[in-house]
């Protein structure tokens, strides 16, 4: 059964192999859900949280895991979108399948965590039913929902692609249909996610009484906005790209050719170019008017752990740099290079949603108040990593059994 | 942010808390608690995750002896008047936090609450606190709990209501009076428990009232007025080192 099910021409590990990686994996998300039916039981006394740390990792992973998962929407902007425009952006046809996995896990998986967060799980529908249409939670809370059914609709017609599935006339027709649709929904989810994306900005930046966080506007308030959509769209794709060499490197194969990776090292490294200078000038406006209007001087946000340290990995290293190397086509050339770059920039991405979230509540207010500091508990990481182990899981499976890579057979011949 | 501000009654509560008066002697804490059935811990040594609704701070001038000088402030929620919305308002998903401009409270609809949690990030005073655990109540205790206050569950946000349903009884009462309701005026309890009288409550807007006066002494001072937060409850004290611990722009 499970070799019927694998598509033609392609050659997998043997079930046993995958069954134990399964297995692994399974273990992973069972003691995370194990944690998570924890902490919807016994409350969220069982975390790190407290009344200083409203905030802390479950937030900061489901920011940043959706960070990532912008190469969905955005590579399927560039493809289905702007590929009519601009021909050689149509290579992204190799690797668009994946970056729709993706996205979809990393949205459904932030969904699943997103549950825990909240002190009322059984109220969450509160969120559209008493929707306040000035939070920028309510904005979240609609955009990634509506996404997320978008995410379900675009990865439908990849599984009706299974060999198996795909015998079954009507499923193939329904599936054929969809895929006909496909630049619709893709073109929906990119005008969603990116609201979703600049709404996540937007849940910091508003904080007009947490000057770490408070941006003013531009065209629209606060301009965290743009800033997150921007480091979002600079950092998915290439995170895609470092999953599609992850699977390379495990299963020994070549699945896309190399000027795929080429082509979102140039988007990634021009993206990245230009929401670092933006980044730079937020920084620099932030620092010298926002801050001193409110007291405060840049070392005033910094202190301990939470040191400048964090602001310089972000900004330079893991910005201006990997910018540069994607940018210069000699570095460009060594895959260690790229790849790396690649690593960086999503580090970079994380550090960002780390800081806009969990530093920007660290950083005392109150001139008599004192740094605190914030220590996830086991409650916390567990549901994450597995979260991850979720999102492996089911890129796992999608890459087994189903034609994710146009290209694997003619890169792939047999010996 | 609009900047088209907000409409608003003849009536903003607001209070006025003289620190050259205060004593912490935490009678005012502790009468909130008692008022507003706030919920206790057999230990409550996690300070991050007890909670308190009006807080009373140990300020240091930060000197040695004999220039040594401390005092105390007490900190309840501060009713932010910023234009619009307070911090905590406009962040809520559900609606669950609101401004009554009517009188200027700031309130908190706990069965409506999710417990995101999102108003505690907002407020720069601390002054939300989270059901981190059912709240239970010693036997004894259950029946001296007040029936006008509601008891919170576990997982939503509570806070200072500057007992407002003081506020209503006393609008209902001057209904009965023959009073206009929206002239009625109460007490919280914490004002009322001060025995140095360090507490003043009243209206901001009605220019004789007692809280109104002392906001424009030049003692007067807000916290973190830089923020434009524009907290109802000012703090008086003599000391400049008090009106710098109190804002940064000092």
């Amino acid at each position: 059964m499970d070799k019927a099910l694998i598509p033609e021409g392609v050659k997998r590990c043997p079930l046993p192999a995958f069954a134990l990686w399964v297995l692994v994996l399974l273990g992973v998300i069972g003691w995370g859900v194990y944690a998570g039916i924890m902490v919807l039981l016994k409350a969220l006394n069982l975390t790190g949280l407290n009344d200083y740390f409203g905030f802390g990792l479950y937030i900061t992973v489901d920011l940043a895991i959706i960070a990532l998962g912008a190469g969905a929407f955005f590579s399927g902007f560039l493809y289905y979108g702007l590929s009519r425009f601009f021909p050689a952006l149509k290579e992204l046809h190799k690797i668009i399948n994946l970056a729709v996995i993706v996205g979809f896990v990393c949205y459904t998986g932030a969904l699943a965590v997103l549950l825990l967060e909240i002190g009322q799980p059984i109220r969450g529908w509160f969120g559209y039913w008493h929707a306040n249409v000035h939070s920028m939670l309510t904005e979240v809370i609609f955009c990634i929902t509506c996404y997320a059914i978008v995410l379900v609709i675009e990865y439908v017609p990849i599984v009706l692609e299974n060999r198996k599935l795909s015998e079954i006339k009507p499923l193939r027709l329904f599936g054929h249909n969809l895929h006909e649709l496909m630049a619709i929904f893709a073109l929906t989810g990119t005008f969603l996610s990116f609201f979703h994306q600049g709404s996540l900005g937007g849940v910091a930046g508003v904080l007009f009484a947490r000057p770490f966080a408070y941006r003013t506007g531009f065209f629209i308030w606060p301009w965290t906005f743009f800033l997150f959509i921007f480091s979002a769209i600079a950092s998915g794709p290439g995170f895609t790209a470092l999953i599609c060499r992850g699977i390379e490197k495990v299963t020994g194969k070549n699945l896309v050719d190399r000027s795929v990776y080429e082509l979102i090292a140039k988007i990634v490294g021009g993206l990245l170019l230009f929401y670092i200078t933006l980044k730079i000038a937020d920084t620099l406006y932030w620092a010298l008017v926002l801050a001193p209007e409110a007291g405060l001087k840049l070392t005033d946000f910094y202190w301990g752990p939470y040191g400048i340290w964090l602001l310089v990995t972000e900004i330079i290293i893991c910005g201006v740099i990997p910018a540069i190397l994607l940018l210069t086509p000699k570095t460009r050339q060594s895959n260690i290079i790229m790849f790396s770059m690649f690593f960086l920039n999503c580090v970079g991405v994380c550090i960002n949603r780390f800081a806009m979230t969990v530093q920007a509540i660290a950083a005392p207010v109150m001139p008599f108040d004192k740094w605190e500091i914030y220590v996830p508990t086991v409650y916390e990481w567990a549901p994450c990593i597995a979260m991850v182990a979720y999102c492996i899981l089911i890129i796992s499976l999608s890459y087994r059994y189903l034609p994710l890579f146009p290209r694997e057979r003619e890169l792939n011949p047999a010996p | 942010m609009s900047g088209n501000g907000h409409s608003q009654s003849g009536v903003r509560f607001g209070m006025a808390i003289d620190l050259d008066r205060c004593t912490g002697c935490m009678a005012c804490s502790v009468a909130c608690q008692a008022e507003n059935n706030v919920s206790f811990r057999a230990d409550e040594s996690d300070k991050l995750r007890s909670i308190t609704w009006l807080e009373v701070y140990h300020l240091q001038n930060g000197k040695e002896y004999p220039d040594y000088q401390f005092t105390y402030l007490p900190r309840p929620c501060m009713h932010c008047d910023s234009p619009h919305h307070s911090p905590c308002t406009f962040v809520c998903p559900v609606n669950a936090t609101t401004r009554d401009e009517v009188s200027g409270i700031v309130n908190h609809i706990y069965p409506r609450c999710i417990g995101c949690r999102y108003c505690i990030v907002a407020c720069p005073y601390h002054a939300r606190d989270f059901n981190w655990w059912d709240p239970k109540w010693p036997k004894s205790m259950e029946s001296m709990l007040s029936p006008e206050v509601s008891t919170r569950m576990r997982g939503v946000v509570e806070k200072c209501t500057f007992c407002h349903h003081r506020l209503l009884k006393a609008r209902s009462k001057a209904y009965l009076d023959g009073i206009d309701p929206n002239e009625a005026t109460y007490a919280p309890a914490c004002a009322e428990a001060c025995p140095t009288k360090a507490i003043t409550f009243g209206n901001l807007l009605d220019p004789e009232s007692a809280v109104a006066k002392l906001s424009k002494d030049p003692r007067a001072f807000r916290i973190l007025a830089k923020l434009n937060t524009e907290p109802k409850v000012y703090y008086l004290s003599k000391h400049q080192w008090v009106h710098k611990l109190g804002d940064n722009s000092f």
